[in-house]
């Protein structure tokens, strides 16, 4: 039997929050919730079941962190936005251009979220996202300029596009960054170190190496913590802890579609259960549904094998793409898919994939999805 | 007291106003009494370095000030804009 769901949309021109019946076949819609605000991401705190951030910029204003613990209908701006230190050198000095992703912190630490943002830095918040710190230990590593160059990235700036804490372990971590790779810390964001092998980064000269990879998405399975799943600018991968050694799987992909795309989601009760959404990644990277045909693929064996999953999705002329943090699962059983498109639509699955259904059309592109119960 | 010029963009923070006033000897004074008054207002003009936003724009009177240090005259007005941005 399902449950009601509501889904979190985080948009390139405001939010947008959509709640089910028990059925998910009727939506109340409430929104848009800052209008005109570039949204890249709208959270809610799995500990509290209430408090919601927004990580929200505009075209003209400096970006900021938006909280609501009334369901989104009144928000207060954080007094602390995440901002790097003042330089000695104003001229150089780095200026956070957006936050891009949020990210709960351990179940034991209520109150600590933790922030990725453009250019690459990583902020904590240990008031519930009110106030925010820099992480000396990643930005200002001895070693940030190598990991992060700047003028690298991504057309839209560079990265810190993800942070993942071990559900066992509060002190271990992962980011993922679009100029660095994957890095990993063991004693809570103090130190860290690349976590790259043989990963590929087909646009540097040498291209294994030991960092400088450009790392799109990074999920823990949640039914197997040592088990990490990449979607990378060069593939889809695989790691096993305690190995430090990626596997591509996306070798396994069909030739024609390719291994290319933004976001990778975990099944959260099977760790060999992963689906991607593959987008254009040949000559000059359209980034599109390849062959205008949009699909998800779902393997159900660690990567070993793709099965395609398009039924519902448009059969030709669908040229959209799904971000980063615009593909979720929730924990139902079976477990519903939620994906939002660069072209602003909002299609949802309730058997795993096998097939999907549009809920919503015509909303400013969408830069993240988020699925949680009803509050 | 300095008037001070609010473009639509930062009306949230004033309550509607877009004539306000503040007090300060330099932009970056006139700028910190607006943040003091109205909250969260000026990391959304100006960043960390302490330089005006890139699609923000910042005039005494006529006059572009892209440094926050330029002192104020009595009688002057500060005049803060949200330029260009793309689409």
């Amino acid at each position: 039997m399902p449950e009601p769901v509501q889904l979190l949309i985080g948009a390139r021109k405001g939010a947008w929050i959509y709640r089910s019946d028990a059925a998910r076949q009727r939506w109340d819609v409430q929104g848009p919730i800052f209008l005109g605000h570039i949204v890249s991401h709208l959270v809610l705190d799995p500990r509290d079941g209430r408090t919601l951030l927004m990580a929200a910029s505009t075209g003209h204003l400096g970006p900021t962190i938006f909280r609501s613990t009334d369901d989104g209908k009144t928000w207060t701006e954080a007094a602390q936005p995440p901002a790097f230190g003042k330089a000695a050198d104003p001229e150089q000095g780095r200026a956070v251009d957006r936050t891009f992703w949020l990210e709960p912190g351990h179940a034991d630490e209520p109150g600590v979220w933790w922030a990725g943002t453009s250019p690459p830095g990583l902020f904590v918040s240990r008031d519930g996202g009110a106030t925010w710190d820099g992480v000396a230990g990643f930005n200002d590593n001895p070693k940030y300029y190598d990991w992060c160059p700047p003028d690298t990235g991504t057309p839209d700036g560079a990265l810190l596009n993800q942070v993942r804490i071990d559900p066992r372990d509060p002190s271990h971590m992962y980011v993922a960054t679009s100029t660095g790779g994957v890095f990993e810390s063991r004693d809570q964001a103090a130190s860290w170190a690349p976590l790259n092998r043989n990963v590929e980064a087909n646009f540097l000269p040498d291209p294994y190496p030991e960092y400088g990879q450009d790392a799109h998405y990074i999920a823990l399975s949640p039914a197997r913590p040592d088990r990490i799943y990449q979607q990378n600018h060069c593939g889809i991968y695989r790691l096993d802890k305690p190995s430090d050694e990626w596997l591509r799987i996306g070798k396994a992909m069909p030739p024609e579609i390719g291994d290319i795309g933004f976001t990778i989601i975990a099944h959260p009760r099977e760790p060999d259960t992963a689906w991607v959404f593959p987008m254009d990644g040949t000559e000059v990277w359209p980034r599109t549904s390849p062959g205008g045909r949009p699909a998800v693929y779902r393997t159900r064996d660690g990567g070993r094998s793709w099965e395609r999953q398009d039924v519902g999705f448009p059969a030709e002329q669908g040229w959209f793409t799904v971000k980063r943090q615009a593909f979720c699962a929730d924990e139902g059983a079976p477990v519903s898919l939620y994906l939002g498109t660069t072209g602003g639509e909002l299609w949802m699955s309730e058997d795993e994939g096998a097939t999907w259904r549009q809920i919503a059309a015509h909303l400013p592109e969408i830069y993240s999805v988020v699925a949680t119960p009803v509050p | 007291m300095t008037r001070v010029s609010i473009p639509s963009q930062l009306i949230s923070y004033t309550g509607g106003e877009t004539r306000v006033e503040a007090v300060g000897a330099t932009v970056d004074e006139v700028l910190r009494d607006l943040d003091r008054l109205y909250p969260g207002l000026r990391f959304r003009v100006v960043d960390e370095q302490d330089r005006v936003r890139k699609h923000m724009r910042v005039f005494v009177g006529q006059d572009a000030a892209r440094d926050l240090r330029r002192p104020l005259a009595p009688g002057d007005e500060v005049l803060i804009f949200g330029a260009l941005s793309g689409g």
